[in-house]
């Protein structure tokens, strides 16, 4: 039918200053370009070789030195800052520089030079622009705000994500953005690591003129022609510049930090806050103080092990090599989890049919994809085309058209192999079916099937919008096309995918599961249930494991340790028989109102603890679940030791700052930990006894 | 104007009905329901769509009657094509002919295929009555304009000083939008004149009415209304079927009703007219190439169709101007006709079309054929019940109508069919099809 029309007229381009005239483009090596407009006003276009992002590091801001000491020895009329990549303005800074940084003095000095390349920005003596579309974030925001103007292109998100980090911002943005915006509001943006769209990012004064591409050029124009005043600090800054002001703030500030973020777990958010207590009336000093502030965490444990994080995450999603034909995905059982993943894949992109033979589950289903459009997909006309994206099927016909075909019934082997040969039978040639199973031996599955090679094991967490794991499970005839494709569709809609081999559990409900039956044990022994989850949120779980217990529902981890207990050599805890009684009676946990502890509102009854929880509480309940990753490894579950910290702290949400099970082993010493467990066994019984793995750890 | 009825016969090609679907049919309580005519059209047309073999660009066009769009789907043919994922470059277009939208077109959509201008279209029609808007009064609307327009506080308290509270009196759409406004009368007063003159008793409309609830009952029982498709809205509430039978439907309870629209000697109630409700129906339409290249099933072949004019008190009795043409010029008297669907707008209206064809009279004066039709046999009329029990949402009663004689003859035997409605305005439409 011809190419499409927007595409063949170049609809997305980006307005880099040819206006009316052509400029002269002056074709440069490196990052930046420059080209000089009709008008005399200079173009910067950042636009890094050999990458599809423009991150900020050393080269980038040496060239850039370079450019500005021109621009002082022959001032133009003005100059613009913009990326040519259509994927955004900058991303944030190059992790990499980050990485194994141990040295506090070392990375001082980096930053002394990079702040001194921002300032001289600052300082130009002629009128500044920066132009940003897409992700302006960290670094690339910072280099932004040290421009005189700002202007935002609808679409963009303008945030400070380094609290995510571990850090906070290090180039100048701690004292820019708090003397150009409400204190309170810039305070706020770094704490929390929330990006402002575009429209908001001008309400708040981030950046001057929201507008798009068509308009850039009269935008800049009329920016630098000065009819657009820069904004003026307001009556709240002033007020903000007395210590009095600030120590109030900072007070409810650490207030509301320490219910989310122990200091002890997580000192950035501490130091943002004291750093502009003490100094956010004297910006020099803070900008001074924020490059040591900035150091200081940047080598300390908790930023070191997010910093790993970040990389783990770019690892799993560039393992996800090649691309996948996958446009329509069927989704079989509208529960919990096959709705919510019908309605992740709507959100993102995909054509969805979700099929289930009872209707008022996929009412259920339509109706919680309803609110998580509401909340999710960007206005309610992306609400609406999400909704139409989801198509309810009651009558199974979008298993003859889709790409890829999860199944998401209940736990059960022969309704799963029977849906399965169902499926199979009608399913298009090349078409993926992946089970949702996070139970059952994929080998099992896989015995009836006609093309066993296009069968997988695609495991969800609970809830979809949050956790960003999916375990991809192989199993001994899948193709490795296959697995390729199921990992690139896994990173297309914005999941990280770990792959795994088949093996009782997985890798996370594996781990996951001593956890929760040695609180079980623990609980059993009259040890109150809010000091047992006491005892894990001190060491950074953000759930307690009785509370967690109660999330999943008693019977569903009976029914789990069950299955592993009888598929794995290991020992496992016994089940107390107070817990089967329990949930004979049907107290499963948060759905039924009472499990371990009482519901109200969806929320744990927690009595106060009397005392601080024995220290020995916690290894019982870490060191095994740290054991079986280690046992992961050693059978070949899981590939390597990143796969699952990664995929630990992803699906369960093991201590983040702690950078995963086996980092967290390595830090504390393998040979020691080895042997704490070793103790446990000999106390406690041999479900503590360490796998043979860790002699090779 | 040109036609494809002006081409030789030999150069017309056949055209095929190869699938549709439709909605349930909801009931207007009083508030706007949860579906837009867009997004009933689109509930709909997806499973329709998902079922098909056809890429995004296949169909040649989509054609939507509907009789209310909404300020914000203005054009619904052609939003429903771009929410329903087909591609940018097939065009979509409304159609508006009162009652007779649905079946206008796909009877545009039949001419295109037959004059060789299309292969595929898809075609039907929309409407949600209960989004009938509440108009502002032109006083009301006037003074906004000039509330907008005055410059200065001096100016806008002078404007503000005009205002009337008769102006917040609203105008209620639907009520206009069912009165002629040639003659001023409304469709249920248009069946009370059909009812004295054909003397259809209060007793005969209340005992088709109560016919039309139950075979409507026995149709979902027994499943032949296959065409509905399940629909969900946003509160993930689901609905399945027509939810305007009344299964407990009895002369004893219709009796009871007062008149509705001439008080307080009528005989139309509400009990004996069409309910008013939201719906959407879509139908493909394919030539012998279309069934060819995407192995489509010719369900039954469209041989002709004629639109009509009478005066517009008496509009029921489009169906009988438009029909009888189509029975003459393929030489079929009523015997020939397994199955007919007429649009059950009122039973005094229906009733009255089957006395007005039995009549000898009316047959030679008014239809100029020499002898009366005869007595069509209600056993063949109307088969699963009618828009008294399901409702008439005025775009879309054309397009179910045809899409339901096509799946109720292949039921009963095959055959020959008509499907035929009175139009408001005074027109009458109707369709002759076969099953193939």
């Amino acid at each position: 039918m011809g190419t499409a029309v927007w595409t063949a007229i170049d609809g997305g381009r980006l307005e880099l200053g040819h206006g009316q005239g052509q400029g002269q483009g002056e074709a440069a090596s490196g990052c930046w370009r420059q080209m000089r407009d009709a008008e005399g006003v200079l173009w910067l276009l950042l636009d890094q070789p050999d990458a599809s992002t423009n991150r900020l590091d050393e080269a980038m801001l040496e060239e850039l030195d370079l450019i500005l000491a021109e621009i002082e020895r022959a001032p133009p009329k003005g100059v613009v800052i913009r990326s040519m990549k259509r994927s955004g303005f900058i991303a944030g800074a190059d992790l990499g520089i980050f990485r194994a940084a141990s040295d506090a003095r070392a990375v001082e000095a980096k930053l002394r030079r990079a702040h001194a390349v921002v300032d001289r920005l600052a300082a130009l003596p002629v009128p500044t622009v920066a132009v940003m579309h897409g992700f302006c974030l960290g670094g690339g925001l910072e280099l932004a705000l040290a421009c005189r103007y700002r202007i935002a292109l609808g679409g963009a998100s303008l945030g400070f994500p380094e609290i995510q980090l571990g850090l906070h911002p290090g180039l100048g943005g701690t004292a820019r953005l708090t003397r150009l915006i409400d204190p309170l509001d810039a305070m706020t943006m770094m704490l929390t690591g929330r990006p402002k769209q575009a429209r908001a990012a001008r309400r708040a004064g981030l950046v001057d003129v929201v507008t798009e591409e068509r308009h850039v050029a009269a935008a800049v124009r009329a920016v630098l022609a000065g009819t657009h005043a820069p904004r003026r600090p307001g009556w709240r800054h002033r007020i903000f510049t007395t210590t009095l002001a600030r120590r109030l703030a900072a007070h409810r500030m650490h207030k509301e930090t320490r219910r989310r973020a122990p200091a002890e777990h997580y000192p950035a958010p501490y130091a943002l806050i004291d750093l502009w207590e003490s100094l956010g009336g004297d910006p020099a000093a803070m900008q001074a103080a924020e490059i040591s502030s900035f150091s200081r965490l940047l080598v300390g444990p908790t930023a070191q092990n997010l910093v790993r994080l970040f990389f783990l995450r770019e690892k799993l999603k560039a393992g996800a090599k090649g691309g996948h034909d996958i446009a329509h995905v069927h989704v079989l059982g509208a529960g919990a989890m096959g709705g919510d993943i019908a309605a992740w894949c709507a959100l993102r992109g995909l054509s969805v049919t979700l099929a289930d033979t009872n209707p008022q589950a996929l009412g259920r289903a339509v109706r919680r994809a309803a609110a998580l459009f509401q909340r999710r997909a960007g206005g309610s006309l992306a609400a609406r085309d999400a909704m139409d994206r989801l198509v309810p099927d009651p009558k199974g016909v979008g298993a003859a058209q889709a790409d890829l075909v999860i199944e998401a019934v209940p736990e059960n082997l022969d309704l799963k192999r029977e849906i399965h040969a169902a499926l199979e039978s009608r399913m298009k040639d090349g078409a993926i079916l992946a089970t949702n199973t996070s139970s059952l031996r994929l080998e099992d599955l896989r015995a009836g099937l006609r093309c066993p090679e296009r069968f997988i094991g695609l495991h969800f967490f609970n809830p979809v919008a949050q956790m960003q794991l999916v375990e991809v499970v192989s199993h001994d005839e899948a193709a490795p096309e296959t697995l390729d494709a199921a990992r690139a569709f896994t990173v297309a809609i914005d999941r990280l995918p770990a792959l795994v081999r088949s093996a009782p559990g997985f890798l996370v409900n594996r781990a996951l599961t001593p956890y929760l039956l040695e609180a079980l044990v623990l609980l059993d022994e009259k040890i109150a249930p809010e000091t047992i989850d006491a005892a894990a949120e001190g060491f950074g779980m953000p759930m307690g494991p009785i509370a967690l217990a109660d999330q999943v529902g008693l019977d569903v981890c009976l029914e789990v340790a069950r299955v592993l207990r009888h598929g794995l050599p290991q020992p496992f805890a016994e089940v107390p028989a107070a817990i089967e009684q329990k949930v004979g009676r049907g107290e499963l946990g948060r759905k039924t109102g009472k499990g371990l502890y009482t519901y109200k509102n969806g929320k744990p009854q927690k009595r106060a603890r009397a005392a601080e929880p024995d220290p020995e509480i916690a290894d019982r309940l870490i060191l095994p679940l740290v054991n079986a990753c280690v046992a992961c490894l050693r059978e070949g579950v899981a590939s390597d030791e990143e796969t699952v910290d990664a995929a630990l702290v992803l699906g369960a949400g093991f201590a983040p700052f702690r950078g995963g099970p086996l980092r967290y082993a390595r830090t504390r010493g393998v040979a020691e930990t080895a042997a704490a467990l070793g103790r446990l066994a000999v106390r406690h019984g041999d479900r503590f006894a360490p796998d043979p793995g860790w002699e090779t750890l | 104007m040109a036609s494809a009825l002006d081409m030789p016969g030999s150069a017309r090609r056949p055209v095929y009905v190869v699938d549709g679907a439709r909605t349930p049919f909801l009931k207007a309580r009083g508030r706007p329901g949860p579906f837009s005519p867009v997004d009933l059209a689109v509930a709909c047309g997806r499973p329709l769509l998902l079922r098909q073999n056809f890429a995004p660009d296949a169909i040649d066009e989509v054609i939507l009657g509907c009789v209310n769009p909404i300020a914000d789907e203005l054009n619904p043919g052609r939003v429903a094509a771009l929410r329903l994922g087909l591609d940018e470059s097939v065009p979509g277009w409304t159609v508006q002919r009162n009652c007779g939208s649905g079946m206008q077109s796909i009877d545009a959509g039949f001419r295109a295929i037959e004059a060789g201008r299309a292969d595929l279209i898809l075609a039907g029609g929309t409407e949600a009555m209960s989004w009938t808007p509440l108009f502002f009064r032109h006083e009301a609307a006037s003074w906004f304009g000039a509330l907008g327009r005055s410059r200065g506080p001096v100016a806008r308290l002078k404007t503000l000083m005009g205002f009337r509270f008769g102006m917040l009196k609203p105008v209620i759409g639907l009520e206009r939008g069912l009165t002629d406004p040639v003659v001023e009368l409304n469709m249920g007063q248009t069946a009370e004149i059909l009812g004295y003159l054909f003397d259809v008793t209060r007793p005969d409309m209340d005992r088709y009415a109560v016919e039309s609830h139950l075979r409507l009952a026995r149709a979902q029982g027994a499943g032949w209304l296959g065409e509905i498709e399940p629909i969900f809205d946003r509160d993930g509430a689901p609905s399945d079927h027509d939810d305007g039978v009344r299964a407990d439907s009895s002369l004893e309870a219709l009796a009871k009703l007062k008149p509705a629209f001439e008080r307080p000697f009528g005989k139309v109630t509400a009990g004996n007219s069409a309910q008013i409700t939201d719906g959407a129906t879509w139908v493909i339409l394919a030539s012998d190439a279309a069934v060819e290249k995407y192995r489509l099933v010719r369900l039954a072949r469209l041989i002709d169709s004629e639109w009509a004019g009478l005066d517009p008190r008496v509009m029921g009795l489009g169906p009988t101007r438009a029909a009888t043409p189509l029975l003459a010029r393929h030489a079929l008297s009523l015997a020939d006709i397994a199955v007919w669907e007429i649009n059950e707008a009122f039973a005094a209206q229906v009733l009255a079309c089957l006395k007005a064809w039995a009549d000898e009279d009316y047959c030679r004066t008014v239809l100029g054929i020499e002898q009366a039709l005869g007595l069509i046999d209600q056993a063949r009329l109307n088969v699963d019940g009618g828009a008294i029990g399901l409702g008439h949402p005025v775009g879309t009663s054309g397009a179910r109508i045809v899409l339901h004689l096509v799946h109720a003859l292949r039921r009963l035997g095959g055959g020959r069919g008509i499907a035929t409605e009175c139009i408001g305005g005074g027109q009458g439409g109707a369709m002759l099809l076969e099953a193939v």
